[in-house]
């Protein structure tokens, strides 16, 4: 499965919004998330992961080694299960296993890690609830994202819709249509950072450099698979990775994220379009031994 | 022998969670000392020492925001793994549609914190370990920003940035403020016996925007 990595990363995304709701906030109807304070949008962490862990799902599908744990629908088909590697522990003495093998649990998490690539990536709480029973632990992915932000803050438009098929013939008696309603945001560019951990993929996960390559080309293609009639037109626009040379990394990560700008053309009022910014990295800002590439 | 050190730390949210509302998550006012021992371990730790909080700063105005998510709410268990590692024909992942819950959590926005910690040495350091080596360690990984893993404030969607604090002077957002009783709150968690791990609390009271750990009395 390839080997691990060996540098620590991170990385910036760039994506922007037409027409569309790219998260809902559960608790304001499903409008879009909004900082109420200052007014940008919001897109949750655990969104965007669980659009690279589809992504994952689908061009990998049934690959082994490459599961997704935290699935978005069962799937429909049962019957093409994968076959686990069995490594060779006899079924019968599975009561024994912890009794005769100290590293059961980490054989276990092992075992989880390499066959489901979310788990591999983003970690997992995996325990029982049986006291001193198997526990294997809680595995902390290398992959950290934060939450995504709008670079100028957004307006949420509400959209009444109409359609024509009732649903009840009682109200089909009385009424030609029914509302409905859509919240959009006529445009958002979001900004969202990340960061990568060697040390948990070598000592915990094993995260590939494959792993990674495919992480890469999830994040550039989350939203391309990903289209309704909520989301509307959404694309990632850039991916901008920092590479420290080491395992440790060569600078704080905060001065690669300060080096990324973003900003609004100056004669545009009102942003519609990925266009109406720029964009510059200012890599006389980072280190020369971490390595930036732009990605998209 | 013991030797101290001041980490700047700061970021756009943070969630240290309240143990008896965790369900919907609503975090502490300021940050635990649990949590501030996290972030150090996050950047340097090792068997042959353990670090001590001394004081934790608090550098912006505490103030909240709130954020539901869909979640799930079943865990890996560990017996499904096994029969399935036993090579049983069983459907290991979790459907996120079935299993969804939903939870608020209440954040705190916009927070930074001066940690003032030392460590201590355990009897797990080796011949060659000492007080010195670590420090050296320590200071490197700060100046260069290095760490075992990106620290994080209480939940890992809300990341930390750190510095070497080399501020003479520490000005916190409540100088003026005498004295802010903050409750019981969580110091840290009793690893001493692997089996029962404890919680331990104390009372946070914070003095012009410190809280001061030294002595303090820890309740179990």
């Amino acid at each position: 499965m390839g080997e691990v990595i060996k540098n620590r990363y991170e990385f910036v995304v760039l994506f922007d919004v037409e027409n569309g709701n790219p998260n809902g906030d559960p608790d304001a109807g499903n409008m879009p998330r909004i900082d109420p304070e200052s007014g940008y949008g919001l897109v949750t962490d655990v969104c965007l992961k669980r659009k690279i862990r589809n992504y994952v799902e689908m061009v990998k599908e049934g690959e082994e080694g490459y599961q997704i744990y935290i699935k978005e629908n069962v799937p429909l088909n049962r019957s093409d299960k994968l076959a686990y590697k069995n490594l060779g522990i006899d079924e019968k003495k599975t009561k024994d296993l912890k009794k005769n093998d100290p590293n059961a649990d980490g054989k276990i998490r092992d075992f989880m890690c390499s066959n489901f690539y979310d788990i591999r990536t983003f970690g997992a709480v995996m325990t029982t609830f049986v006291k001193a029973a198997l526990n294997c632990g809680q595995v902390r992915g290398p992959v950290q994202l934060g939450f995504a932000r709008s670079i100028d803050p957004i307006i949420s438009q509400e959209i009444a819709i109409t359609r024509v098929a009732i649903t009840t013939e009682e109200d089909a008696a009385v009424k030609k249509n029914e509302m409905g309603r859509k919240s959009i945001v006529p445009y958002g560019l979001y900004r969202v950072e990340g960061y990568i951990s060697a040390n948990l993929a070598r000592k915990v996960t094993g995260f590939s450099e494959d792993d990674l390559e495919l992480l890469w080309e999830a994040i550039i293609n989350m939203f391309e698979h990903d289209h309704s009639a909520a989301r509307g037109k959404m694309a990632v626009r850039e991916l901008i990775v920092f590479k420290h040379s080491k395992e440790l990394g060569d600078c704080p990560s905060y001065r690669l994220f300060d080096a990324v700008e973003v900003k609004r053309k100056e004669e545009v009022v009102y942003p519609r379009k990925y266009q109406d910014y720029d964009v510059t990295v200012y890599e006389e800002r980072i280190p020369d031994t971490v390595e930036v590439t732009r990605k998209n | 022998m013991s030797i101290g050190v001041k980490v700047k730390v700061w970021g756009d949210y943070a969630l240290f969670s309240r143990p008896e509302m965790k369900v919907e998550r609503c975090t502490y006012d300021v940050m635990t000392p649990s949590a501030a021992r996290g972030i150090l371990e996050a950047i340097y730790w090792h068997p042959g020492m353990r670090w001590v909080i001394d004081r934790i700063y608090v550098m912006k105005p505490i103030a909240f925001t709130s954020v539901r998510r869909n979640e799930v709410k079943s865990k890996v268990s560990a017996s499904n793994v096994l029969s399935a590692y036993n090579g049983a024909a069983k459907e290991l992942s979790v459907s996120a549609k079935d299993e969804i819950v939903q939870r608020a959590s209440l954040l705190l926005r916009d927070v930074e914190y001066i940690i003032d910690a030392h460590f201590e040495m355990t009897e797990k350091a080796n011949e060659t370990d000492n007080p010195g080596k670590f420090k050296d360690i320590i200071m490197r990984r700060l100046k260069r920003g290095e760490c075992y893993h990106n620290p994080y404030f209480g939940c890992r969607e809300f990341p930390v940035s750190f510095c070497l604090c080399e501020d003479e002077e520490i000005h916190t957002a409540y100088e003026v403020v005498e004295e802010k009783d903050l409750g019981f709150m969580l110091f840290d968690l009793d690893y001493s016996e692997p089996g029962d791990i404890r919680p331990m609390f104390f009372r946070a009271v914070m003095h012009r925007g410190v809280l001061d750990l030294r002595d303090c009395e820890v309740v179990r």
